[in-house]
């Protein structure tokens, strides 16, 4: 302790500038929690107690900071030096390390490298592929900020816009520099955010409502989850900027029950707006008013479908209807509706700050900004990445996920998981936008992104994801209902290798009519990973097939 | 309690009757607070649910029916909505709970032998529960922490990057607590 008082004494750092404090960003998203990022946090706030360091090095809880696959993750601030795999145990040495480096008197001992390594960790190489190609848009205070801190969040700027929105824009204009920014829905369907904003700022109505959809249920996805534990005044400051535009004075976020520390991010970061009358009525002096709450769903992947949704949080069974009324015009007991994805309001707020046109010149003619997306499954650096639109699927899974770990080769890439399809690795340098990925039979989706190596056999992943919409089919439609009952008896027969050619010309009939005449896009877009794999891997169905009268017209 | 009703009418129909006549003001004290936040609004039903889940384990028929009363809406309705989504339990839970997550990223990684090797070792299928509710087994379409995949859930905490030894030794750790009477003291 006599060494830190000196130091304290020392000339060098006797006024504590910037610099002379450390922090140490520790990673409290779900992904690290599960790996101890809890008690590591707990163990550095212990440690810096006992060292009485809590002047100068401060513990604090950030979202998501990227390569989770390697977590529990911390950043050591000023320079941002990012560590992988560390726990409780390597607590106590870093604080002893930073202990050190606080005493530094020259500016040389200040900036070398820390002379601290988890024990069973690594440091992080932040120039590797994984962190250069990232271009963070909605994810840029993810990360950095404190969720749990609304100061936080306000230093980095947060509620910024949506003052200026209040008091000096006009709805039409904010509405017009979305629709100039050629924003796209970022859940997976892709529809223009503008002309969704306008149709419904359109619709004659006293009241409208603004839905954020956080039910994020496409397994292998988790980009709104980071969003919303990360960062979440971000998507209320967009909600409460598109409720302006719309016309719109009560609002509420839709999500998961699952992801229960984003749920209690949320309450929070509400609770906190509330208080400092950043939401709630006469925003800013102005007449306008706008309140949010929050309702968790209760595990149902068709309440992502936005009628469904509507009756979900109208406290009924979670079921669609058909389209037209759309909710636009008839949504939320009935009154003009607007329903948007946590990632696209999360947009909402840069785009206004730097300009509709900054906006457009990222991505590409058709698509957009960035997208966030999941890197999970056979990938050696796996995580949460944002890239520009247009960015090669090669790129993301070869270059940035480092490819498969253990030498066995890429084999596919799952994007949209059970409303998508599986890219074959021959198609990799297919550029990452809205309609290069539809030519290929799958969709961008919400941003799952599972790789895929040679040991994944591809009639089992089509019938697994059968499985999860025969599973989650809310049974309003016969071609839903009974369709994927079918065609994932189909693909078990298949898998048992009992099949014959006549079964698998009855799966490929039974695809285009399920997807046809299925009410919403649950079934509509079932059979996508069935058509994508017998797309490209036709062989393995082939290959399985029982000698049968028919087998020569498989071979097709 | 429901128990002071029976203990009055201690018939063979006491259990039904008790249930059937247990006034929900009297039963369900704490899930007053609950229905009053939310204004005994049928549009809170999923909320309310939730939450009584939380506070009773599970919904039983009688929390249903206090439910519903309490928001007047038929039971039909209720009952309807709360089996139509999946987290919402009609009987009690398990005192463990075992949860493979069955996700792409788990899928591909390896879920399915966690989940062969658990049913074996628990002697339940996937979705079951143990005769003497010890433990349950079920699994979970995506937790959204893929990356820490494959992932098991027991007793709230998240495990990542599981294999069949590790999830068998974590499960045996629950046994070792079962283990008959009088062996069930920590070990020093």
């Amino acid at each position: 302790m006599t060494t830190l008082s000196q130091a304290h004494a020392s000339p060098t750092p006797s006024s504590p500038s910037p610099t002379s404090v450390m922090r140490v960003r520790c990673c409290s998203s779900a992904g690290c929690l599960a790996g101890g990022a809890a008690e590591l946090r707990q163990g550095l706030t212990a440690a810096v107690a006992r060292r009485e360091l809590q002047e100068r090095v401060a513990i604090t809880g950030v979202g998501c900071l990227g390569p989770c696959s390697q977590g529990p993750l911390l950043a050591i601030d000023p320079d941002g030096t990012l560590f992988a795999g560390v726990t409780a145990a390597d607590a106590d040495g870093l604080i002893a390390a930073l202990a050190h480096r606080l005493q530094a008197v020259s500016a040389a001992e200040w900036e070398a490298p820390l002379a601290w390594r988890p024990a069973a960790g690594e440091q992080v190489d932040t120039g590797r592929p994984f962190f250069t190609r990232q271009r963070r848009v909605v994810l840029e205070n993810c990360g950095l900020i404190d969720p749990e801190r609304i100061e936080a969040a306000i230093e980095r700027g947060a509620y910024e816009q949506l003052r200026h929105t209040v008091t000096d824009r006009t709805p039409a204009e904010v509405v017009d520099t979305i629709r100039r920014s050629g924003l796209r829905g970022r859940g997976g369907a892709g529809y223009p955010t503008g002309l969704k904003w306008a149709t419904v700022a359109k619709m004659p109505g006293e009241r409208k409502v603004v839905v954020c959809n956080a039910d994020e249920g496409d397994p292998g996805a988790f980009m709104d989850r980071s969003v919303l534990e990360g960062d979440p005044h971000r998507v209320l400051e967009g909600m409460a900027i598109a409720a302006y535009a719309v016309g719109a004075d009560q609002g509420f976020i839709y999500i998961r029950a699952e992801y229960k520390l984003a749920i209690v991010n949320l309450r929070r970061a509400i609770e906190q707006a509330r208080r400092r009358h950043l939401l709630g009525a006469g925003l800013f002096g102005s007449p306008f008013g706008f309140t949010v709450e929050l309702r968790v769903g209760a595990g149902a992947y068709v309440c992502g479908e936005e009628t469904a949704l509507i009756h979900s949080i109208e406290g009924q069974r979670g079921t669609p209807r058909p389209r037209p009324p759309y909710p636009a015009e008839a949504g939320v007991w009935g009154r003009p509706t607007l329903i948007n994805n946590v990632e696209t309001l999360a947009n909402v707020v840069p785009i206004l700050r730097e300009g509709a046109g900054w906006f457009a010149a990222i991505g590409t003619e058709g698509s957009k900004g960035t997208k966030v997306f999941c890197l999970t499954g056979k990938v050696r650096r796996g995580g949460l990445v944002e890239v520009p639109m247009g960015t090669s699927l090669a790129t993301i899974v070869s270059e940035m996920g480092e490819g498969c770990p253990d030498g066995a080769g890429l084999k596919a890439v799952q994007t949209g998981g059970p409303s998508g399809g599986c890219v074959p690795a021959s198609l990799l340098h297919t550029s990452v936008d809205y309609e290069s990925l539809q030519a290929l039979g799958t969709i961008m989706g919400s941003g799952g992104m599972v790789v895929m190596d040679h040991s994944t056999d591809m009639v089992a992943i089509a019938a697994f994801f059968m499985a999860f919409c025969r599973d989650e089919s809310c049974g309003k439609c016969v071609p839903c209902r009974a369709g994927t009952v079918q065609l994932h008896g189909l693909l078990q027969k298949h898998l048992a290798g009992d099949a014959t050619a006549a079964d698998l010309a009855q799966l490929e009939a039974l695809c285009p009519m399920v997807a046809e005449t299925s009410l919403c896009g649950l079934g509509q877009s079932a059979p996508k990973p069935v058509l994508s794999t017998l797309r490209y891997f036709r062989e393995e169905y082939v290959a399985r097939l029982k000698p049968g009268p028919t087998a020569a017209a498989a071979g097709r | 309690m429901a128990n002071s009703v029976a203990e009055v009418m201690p018939t063979a129909r006491s259990e039904h009757l008790a249930g059937a006549a247990a006034p929900g003001g009297q039963a369900f004290e704490a899930l007053e607070p609950i229905l009053r936040r939310y204004h005994r609004s049928p549009d809170s039903l999923i909320e309310i649910l939730n939450q009584s889940q939380e506070l009773y384990g599970h919904l039983s028929d009688d929390l249903l029916r206090h439910v519903a009363g309490s928001l007047e809406l038929p039971l039909s309705r209720v009952h309807g909505t709360a089996s139509f989504y999946h987290l919402f339990r009609f009987r009690p839970p398990a005192r463990h709970s075992c949860v493979v997550c069955n996700g792409t990223a788990c899928e591909v990684k390896g879920a399915a032998p966690l989940i062969e090797a658990l049913e074996q070792e628990l002697r339940i299928g996937l979705g079951a529960c143990s005769a003497d509710g010890w433990v349950s087994l079920g699994s979970v379409r995506c937790l959204g922490t893929c990356s820490a995949a494959p992932v098991v859930v027991i007793d709230g905490a998240v495990r990542k990057h599981q294999t069949v030894s590790s999830v068998l030794a974590a499960v045996r750790e629950l046994d070792a607590e079962h283990g008959p009477e009088g062996e069930a003291e920590p070990q020093p």
